[in-house]
């Protein structure tokens, strides 16, 4: 079900799994008790309840156990989205600019793609811009998500080691064509990034002014 | 004791024959009526209407989704047809069905008053209900369609989209005076017009469910009012409030926008938290486990509910700060209803249980809004919430929270409390058929939303990758389970209320006031002065010995 194809993709998996895995067992706890009770305790096999007198120690340890395991997924996410805000300075800076209803990117060099090639193992910051409507740069994989504003510039980044193709969707309803606002990122091993660069930076009439290696 | 009065008294005419005006019979007798209780049934009335409108949205939402491309509609259409649903479902179902409708008609009789303490105020916001209702619904037919932008009105977008945005605004903004006038008349109400035995806590869990939400209203929806003014006056006049070409800050509106709807979600989950707590010890004959907590809890969830809306808005480049503070008081605000969901369990133990179709709406909503509860927890994780925020995830979430939770407690309290509103008792047994058929469909409607949108699904999409499709297949054919069970089930209530045998004064041994009046009540709904010497919740005469946990 998960691929690991970010730098972040195993961390957000894992605290998802924490809260699911927890979470699963109370929810089983508490439908079990309710069944049970319901059967057990139906008016047929029980016809005289009993009174029980409310218990301060059970009320305090429902209250504190919560509260400890609460926190506990507070501090994880947290964590987590430290590590998404701790932008490597030596990052590929690529400007993403969203218009209804497509994606632009621009390479420090100038260069201009409507699909979004970078190489593994390269951090990667990408800042987000519209010039319309707000819209969400989203890419699932990567489990990487931001809004794109058009009166200021946002800012996420991620690193992949895994080649292959990923899709990049539109999170934020921006009208009639919001969910046709895909495209994709493309990592590439080192020398394609750099052979595809190049040619198409030359294509264009620009300098390469990186490559992969430069990381 | 089929007659529904005390074997001591006489039968009078109810409150169905009784009129309070000029009019003694036919519609005028009841839309020019100041009873709290014909009152409530008008908004029952009337809230059915557009709630089976938005229903058929939903339902043409998932057949849309069935398939990637285009199935039944356009893509434009798809997108009026999410915001409608969504403004109907939030504005004019989930937010007014417990207070407006059984709030009306049995807040009064629940503290021994004849009637809520200003009358005609009552009336009014139910005029308000309905003429913005209308609103919202007739923008459909105008040239230009209704609005496309989603129920939260996001600008820039609703700005500049040239659909009806204005009426769906004016909609909500009457909506939400009708909800403040409503939370102003309980409010004082409780203050005012109770028993005079009747002390703060001998007042039953729902009455102060009712009195916290009714604080949210009066708090919150003004600024949900201006805010949606304000947008109003950009669209036709073009100041620049939201709107980055105008010289706005579309984060603004997001941050107005939410500082009314977070606490709007407990306007939603509150009424039905306490409905559940009154139904539970019904249907156990226990009382309920932690009273005092769960009535204080309902104003700390109310008060504290207010400082955490930026927890919508966690993908909009806030600073670390924010983002740090917001997740911890959500994390900390889940513990009280976390301990709810304890006390409600607690309850049952060692109880006499009848589970009558109430109670097994009540097992649902439990089971629902707890798993709205975790999944809520996931999403206030921030690192996870970057992944799923405004995905089918959220999608799922929040019907669990709403449909599952308060929309189960609004069916609950139909069962529980209809026979008392109309006289007449509706079949049981299709009735527990119906839970059943019902409480499958909705879980296989939206379960496989939370798996596609941790795979990548976004929300508010018309068209996907094919990948998602067995997903949305299981959905939509969930959606049809529901269906129907939603039809034998109202129109199990709705026979029933017509032809249905004589209802019994008090059907399922409750012990709270509306319990002992006339079966249906009568004008003022007391015959003589109540006895509330007990508390909402004895039932000392069903049990056996005195035993504690420990
Ligand atoms: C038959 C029952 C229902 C079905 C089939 C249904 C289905 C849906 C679907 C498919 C969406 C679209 C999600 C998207 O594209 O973003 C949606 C949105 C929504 N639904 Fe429901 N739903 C139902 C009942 C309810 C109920 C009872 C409520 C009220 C609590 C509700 C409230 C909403 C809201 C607020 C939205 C969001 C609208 C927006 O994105 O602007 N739904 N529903
Ligand atoms: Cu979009
Ligand atoms: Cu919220």
């Amino acid at each position: 079900m998960f691929s690991s194809a970010s730098n972040f993709t195993d961390n957000v998996d894992a605290v998802f799994l924490y809260i699911t895995a927890l979470s699963l067992i109370v929810l089983v706890g508490i439908t079990v008790a309710m069944i049970y009770f319901v059967i057990r305790y139906s008016r047929k096999r029980n016809p005289v309840p009993t009174h029980v007198e409310e218990n301060l120690a059970l009320e305090v340890l429902w209250t504190a156990i919560p509260l400890v395991l609460f926190l506990s997924m507070f501090y994880f996410g947290w964590v987590g989205y430290k590590d998404m805000r701790n932008i490597p300075d030596n990052a590929l800076q690529i400007k993403v600019t969203a218009r209804m209803w497509q994606w632009s990117f621009e390479y420090p060099n100038g260069l201009k793609t409507d699909t979004l090639y970078v190489a593994a193992g390269m951090p990667v910051r990408t800042e987000l811009h519209s010039t319309d409507v707000s819209h969400a740069f989203f890419i699932p994989a990567f489990r990487v998500k931001k809004d794109v504003y058009p009166n200021k510039v946002n800012d996420l980044w991620f690193q992949s080691d895994k080649v292959g193709r990923y899709d990049i969707a539109c999170a934020e309803y921006c009208g009639l064509n919001h969910s046709g606002m895909y495209t994709a990122v493309h990592i590439m091993e080192p020398a394609d990034f750099d052979a595809w660069y190049k040619a198409t930076s030359a294509k264009a009439g620009l300098q390469p002014l990186l490559t992969a290696a430069v990381k | 004791m089929v007659t529904g009065a005390l074997p001591n008294e006489k039968v009078e005419p109810s409150y169905l024959e009784v009129s309070t005006n000029k009019y003694k019979k036919g519609l005028l007798s009841w839309i020019l009526s100041v009873d709290h209780k014909r009152i409530g049934v008008l908004y029952l009335y009337s809230m059915m209407a557009f709630f089976s409108v938005a229903v058929v949205f939903g339902f043409l939402i998932r057949l849309e989704l069935i398939a990637p491309g285009k199935t039944i509609v356009e893509a434009q259409t798809y997108n009026q047809l999410f915001t409608l649903h969504g403004i109907i479902m939030i504005f004019l179902f989930i937010i007014p069905g417990l207070p407006a409708v059984f709030g009306n008609f049995f807040l009064p009789i629940m503290i021994g008053a004849k009637d809520v303490i200003f009358p005609r105020l009552n009336l009014m916001s139910w005029y308000m209900f309905v003429f913005g209702g209308l609103f919202a619904v007739v923008s459909m037919l105008l040239p230009g369609g209704s609005a496309d932008t989603g129920w939260m009105f996001y600008v820039p977008y609703s700005v500049r989209t040239t659909t009806n945005v204005l009426p769906a605004l004016i909609a909500a903004f009457i909506l939400g005076f009708s909800s403040i006038l409503t939370g102003l008349n309980f409010i004082t109400t409780i203050h005012r017009m109770r028993h005079p035995d009747m002390s703060w806590f001998k007042m039953p869990l729902f009455v102060w469910s009712l009195y916290a939400t009714a604080w949210i209203q009066v708090l919150a929806t003004p600024i949900i009012g201006i805010t949606l003014a304000l947008v109003a006056i950009e669209r036709t006049l073009g100041v620049g409030i939201f709107d980055p070409a105008l010289g706005g800050d579309p984060v603004l509106y997001q941050h107005l926008f939410w500082i009314y709807s977070h606490p709007a979600v407990y306007i939603m989950i509150l009424p039905a938290m306490g409905l559940v707590s009154e139904i539970i010890p019904v249907f156990t004959r226990r009382s309920i486990f932690g009273y005092k907590f769960i009535a204080f809890s309902s104003l700390a969830i109310a008060f504290f509910g207010s400082l955490v809306w930026a927890h919508h808005m966690f993908t909009a480049g806030m600073s670390d700060a924010a983002m740090f503070v917001f997740s911890f008081i959500t994390f900390v605000l889940s513990i009280p209803s976390a301990i709810k969901v304890f006390n409600w369990i607690s309850t049952m133990y060692k109880g006499s249980i009848q589970a009558d179709p109430p109670f097994l709406y009540t097992l649902s909503f439990i089971f629902q809004f707890a798993i709205g509860g975790f999944t809520g927890l996931m999403l206030g994780a921030l690192s996870v919430n970057i992944h799923l925020q405004d995905t089918s995830f959220v999608v799922a979430h929040f019907h669990y929270v709403m449909f599952g939770g308060t929309g189960f407690g609004i069916f609950a309290a139909m069962h529980y409390w209809m026979p008392k509103m109309f006289g007449r008792m509706y079949n049981l047994k299709v009735a527990t058929w119906a839970w059943g058929i019902v409480t499958f469909g909705y879980n296989m409607l939206y379960m496989p939303l939370f798996v596609m949108g941790y795979l990548g699904m976004p929300r508010r999409y018309y068209d996907y990758l094919p990948e998602f499709q067995p997903y949305h297949v299981v959905s939509t054919v969930g959606s049809w389970i529901l269906i129907v069970g939603l039809i034998i089930m109202f129109g199990n209530l709705w026979i029933g209320m017509r032809r249905g045998p004589k209802a019994p004064m008090n059907p399922w041994g409750g012990e709270t006031l509306e319990w002992k009046v006339q079966t249906p009540p009568i004008l003022e709904n007391f015959h003589t002065v109540p006895d509330v010497h007990a508390g909402p919740y004895d039932y000392s005469k069903y049990e056996a010995k005195k035993e504690t946990t420990k």
